[in-house]
C-alpha cells in the first residue's frame, strides 16, 4: 500500500497571461482533460446503476429501510433495514478510531522526535509492512487469536466497568465476537496507514518552526505542542480519515470475527450486530436478484456515510485554513 | 538584566566536521556586538552555541566554555531549556508560530514560563509589542494570525516574542536579510533601544549595518573551504572599520577579499 502524505495545502493554480502553445503541452492537456472526463463518466455510470437498483429494491421493502433490524429480503413480502448495520458500522469504527488515532499519533511522534535515528527507520519500516498484510490474514488472526484471548479482558471490563452501561455484558460467558473485538481488530488494521501518513506530515513541519519554539525554551513536548501538532493538524486529520474510510468499509476481518445477528445493543461487548460490508459478504452468495439489489442499497448507504465523514473532515480542515501556516 | 558573556576555547562540530575552532571572546553586558565574516565561516554556528541551539542539529557537538556572568552554560547539570529561556534568539527568516494569533505568539514564551493570568499576559504582550515597535500596527488585530503580517512585521513580532520573556541576552542571526530597507531601519532603531536592557549579539553581512548598530565587531574567517572558521579579531566597531589590526579584516571590510 502506498502511503504518500497529502500535501498540507494546495498551491494556487497559476496561469501566465499569454503562453505560446506547444504540441507537447497540447497533447498533455488533451490527455489530462480526456482522462478527467472519462473518470467522471465512469463514476456517473456506476452511481446511476447503483441508484437505480437500490431505489427499485427499497421501493419494494415492506419494512422501514432505515429503522428495520432484520435483513430478510427473501421473505414474502420482503422486510429489510439497515438499522443494525449502520449502528454496527459506526460503533465499530468509532471504537477503532478511539484506539488507533492516539496510538498512531504517539508512534509517529516517537519515530520523528523521540527515537534515535537508528531506531526510527526500522520501526517505520515494520509499520509499513503491517500495512501490506492482507485483511483476511487479520481476520483469521482476529478469529483464532483475538477472540479467545479477549475473553478475559471482556470479563474484567464487565466486572469493573459494567456500570458504565457501555461495558456491560448481557451474558458474561459468551464469546468475544462483539463490536468491541471488531473495533480492536480494525484499530490494528488502520494503525499503519494513520501512523505512516501522520509521520510524513510531521516530518514536513519546517525546522524553523520547531526552532522557534526551542529558542523560547520549550521542552521537547512543548515543541510538539507549539509547533509540530498545530502545523501537522490538518494532515493528521486527513490521515485519520483515510483510516476511518478503511475501517468503515472493512469486510473480511469483520465477517470472520463478529457473530452477526439482527440485534442492536448499547453494550459493545455483546456478541451481536453487524456491519454493512460484513452483511454484504455474508448474504451475497445466496441472494437472488432482488436480494442483491437490496444489498446494493445498503452499499449505497455505506458510501453516503463515507462521503459524509469525508465532507465533515474537509470542513474541519478548511475552517483552520487561515491558520494553516501556508503563507509562512 | 543584561549579562556578560565570557567564551573560552569554544569549538563546535557537525559530526566529524569542525565548523569553528577555539574561539574566545568577552561580550560586555548591555552592548551590541556584531559578527561579520564570509559565508560559511561559522557565524551562525557560533551564535547557536551561545544558547545551546547548536546541539539540536543532528551530530552537533560543542567543546569549551560559555560563561554567562558566573554560570557555565555547558556545565554539567545545566538544562539547555533553561539556558534558552535566558538567552533569546531571533532567526534569519521570520518564524512566528503560523497557527497562532499575534497575541498568542507573543504570549507563547510567557505561557511556557507558567504565566497564565490574563491581566498579567495582557500587560506584557502590550509592553513587548511596544518594545518591538509593532504595537500601533497590530493593536486592532491581536487575534489575527501572525502569519498574516508582512515580513518586516513578522520579524518584529518574533523580536517581541523573544523579549517578552525578558531574556538576558538576545541573539540575532541576520535578522534583516529578508527585509526591505525601511523594515531594516525599523529593526536597527529597535536594536539601539533594546541594548539598554539586553546584551545583544547580531550576525550580519551588511557592513553599514554592523557599523551603525554595534559597539563591538568580531571578524571571523576561514583559511579554506572545509577548514574550521576562526575568530580573527574583535574590537570596538569604530576601530574595526577605521583601523583594524589585522590585514584580513581590512581586506574583507573594504571588499578586497578572496
Ligand atoms: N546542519 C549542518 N550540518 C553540517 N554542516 C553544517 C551544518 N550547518 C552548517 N554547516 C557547516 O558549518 C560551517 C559553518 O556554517 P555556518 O552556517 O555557521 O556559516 P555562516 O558563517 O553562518 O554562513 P552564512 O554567512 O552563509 O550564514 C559551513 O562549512 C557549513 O557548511
Ligand atoms: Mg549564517
Amino acid at each position: 500500500m502506498t502511503t504518500t502524505a497529502p500535501p498540507p495545502t494546495k498551491p494556487e493554480p497559476h496561469r501566465a497571461a499569454k503562453t505560446v502553445s506547444r504540441p507537447g503541452d497540447r497533447i498533455f492537456a488533451g490527455l489530462a482533460r480526456g482522462s478527467g472526463i472519462l473518470l467522471l463518466v465512469v463514476m456517473a455510470a456506476i452511481a446511476l446503476f447503483l441508484t437505480v437498483r437500490a431505489v427499485s429494491a427499497i421501493s419494494k421493502d415492506h419494512g422501514n429501510f432505515l429503522t428495520t433490524f432484520e435483513w430478510t429480503p427473501s421473505l414474502n413480502p420482503p422486510v429489510f433495514g439497515i438499522a443494525v448495520l449502520a449502528y454496527g458500522t459506526v460503533v465499530s469504527s468509532i471504537i477503532a478510531m478511539a484506539i488507533a488515532v492516539p496510538i498512531a499519533i504517539g508512534i509517529a511522534l516517537f519515530i520523528t522526535h523521540y527515537a534515535p535515528r537508528r531506531l526510527g527507520g526500522p520501526i517505520a519500516y515494520v509499520i509499513d509492512l503491517l500495512a501490506a498484510v492482507p485483511s483476511i490474514v487479520y481476520g483469521l488472526w482476529g478469529a483464532l487469536f483475538l477472540v479467545p484471548h479477549l475473553r478475559g479482558v471482556n470479563l474484567w471490563l464487565n466486572d469493573y466497568f459494567g456500570w458504565t452501561y457501555i461495558f456491560h455484558k448481557e451474558d458474561p460467558n459468551s464469546a468475544a465476537r462483539s463490536l468491541f473485538t471488531v473495533g480492536i481488530l480494525l484499530a490494528i488494521m488502520i494503525l499503519p496507514i494513520i501512523t505512516n501518513v501522520s509521520r510524513e506530515v510531521i516530518n514536513q513541519v519546517p525546522k524553523m518552526h520547531e526552532e522557534a519554539a526551542l529558542a523560547l525554551g520549550a521542552t521537547r513536548w512543548e515543541v510538539i505542542r507549539l509547533s509540530v501538532l498545530p502545523f501537522a493538524r490538518s494532515g493528521i486529520i486527513s490521515a485519520s480519515m483515510l483510516g476511518l474510510g478503511r475501517a468503515l468499509g472493512e469486510t473480511m476481518a469483520v465477517a470472520t470475527v463478529l457473530s452477526a445477528s439482527p440485534q442492536l445493543s448499547g453494550h459493545i461487548l455483546d456478541p451481536l450486530g453487524g456491519t454493512f460490508s460484513q452483511n454484504i459478504v455474508a448474504k451475497f452468495g445466496e441472494a437472488d436478484e432482488f436480494g442483491r439489489d437490496a444489498l446494493i442499497a445498503s452499499g449505497l448507504v455505506l458510501f453516503l456515510i463515507t462521503l459524509l465523514v469525508n465532507g465533515a473532515a474537509r470542513i474541519i480542515i478548511q475552517r483552520r485554513k487561515e491558520y494553516s501556516g501556508a503563507n509562512a | 538584566m543584561a549579562k556578560r558573556i565570557d567564551i573560552s576555547g569554544l569549538s563546535a562540530y557537525y559530526s566529524a566536521f569542525k565548523a569553528i575552532d577555539d574561539i574566545s571572546m568577552t561580550i560586555e553586558p548591555g552592548s551590541v556586538t556584531a559578527f561579520i565574516g564570509p559565508s560559511g565561516c561559522g557565524k551562525s554556528t557560533f551564535l547557536r552555541t551561545l544558547n545551546r541551539m547548536h546541539e539540536v542539529t543532528p551530530g552537533g557537538r560543542v567543546e569549551g566554555k560559555v560563561m554567562l556572568d558566573d554560570e557555565n552554560l555547558y556545565g554539567s547539570g545545566v538544562d539547555p531549556v533553561t539556558v534558552r529561556r535566558t538567552v533569546g534568539m531571533v532567526f534569519q527568516r521570520p518564524n512566528p508560530f503560523p497557527t497562532m494569533s499575534i497575541y498568542d505568539n507573543v504570549a507563547a514564551g510567557l505561557k511556557l514560563n507558567g504565566i497564565r493570568k490574563k491581566s498579567e499576559l495582557d500587560g506584557i504582550v502590550e509592553r513587548s509589542l511596544k518594545g518591538a515597535n509593532l504595537w500601533n500596527e497590530v493593536k486592532d488585530r491581536l487575534n489575527k494570525p501572525g502569519s498574516g503580517l508582512s515580513g518586516g512585521q513578522q520579524q518584529r513580532l518574533c523580536i517581541a516574542r523573544a523579549i517578552a520573556v525578558e531574556p538576558q541576552v538576545l541573539l540575532m542571526d541576520e535578522p534583516c536579510s529578508a527585509l526591505d530597507p525601511i523594515s531594516t531601519l525599523a529593526i536597527e532603531d529597535l536594536i539601539g533601544e533594546l541594548k539598554t536592557r539586553f546584551t545583544i549579539v547580531i550576525v550580519t553581512h551588511n557592513m553599514q549595518q554592523a557599523a551603525r548598530v554595534s559597539d563591538r565587531t568580531a571578524f571571523f574567517n576561514l583559511s579554506a573551504v572545509g577548514q574550521p572558521g576562526k575568530l580573527i579579531e574583535i574590537d570596538d566597531t569604530e576601530r574595526i572599520f577605521s583601523n583594524p589590526s589585522v590585514q584580513a579584516t581590512e581586506d574583507y571590510i573594504s571588499g578586497r577579499f578572496g
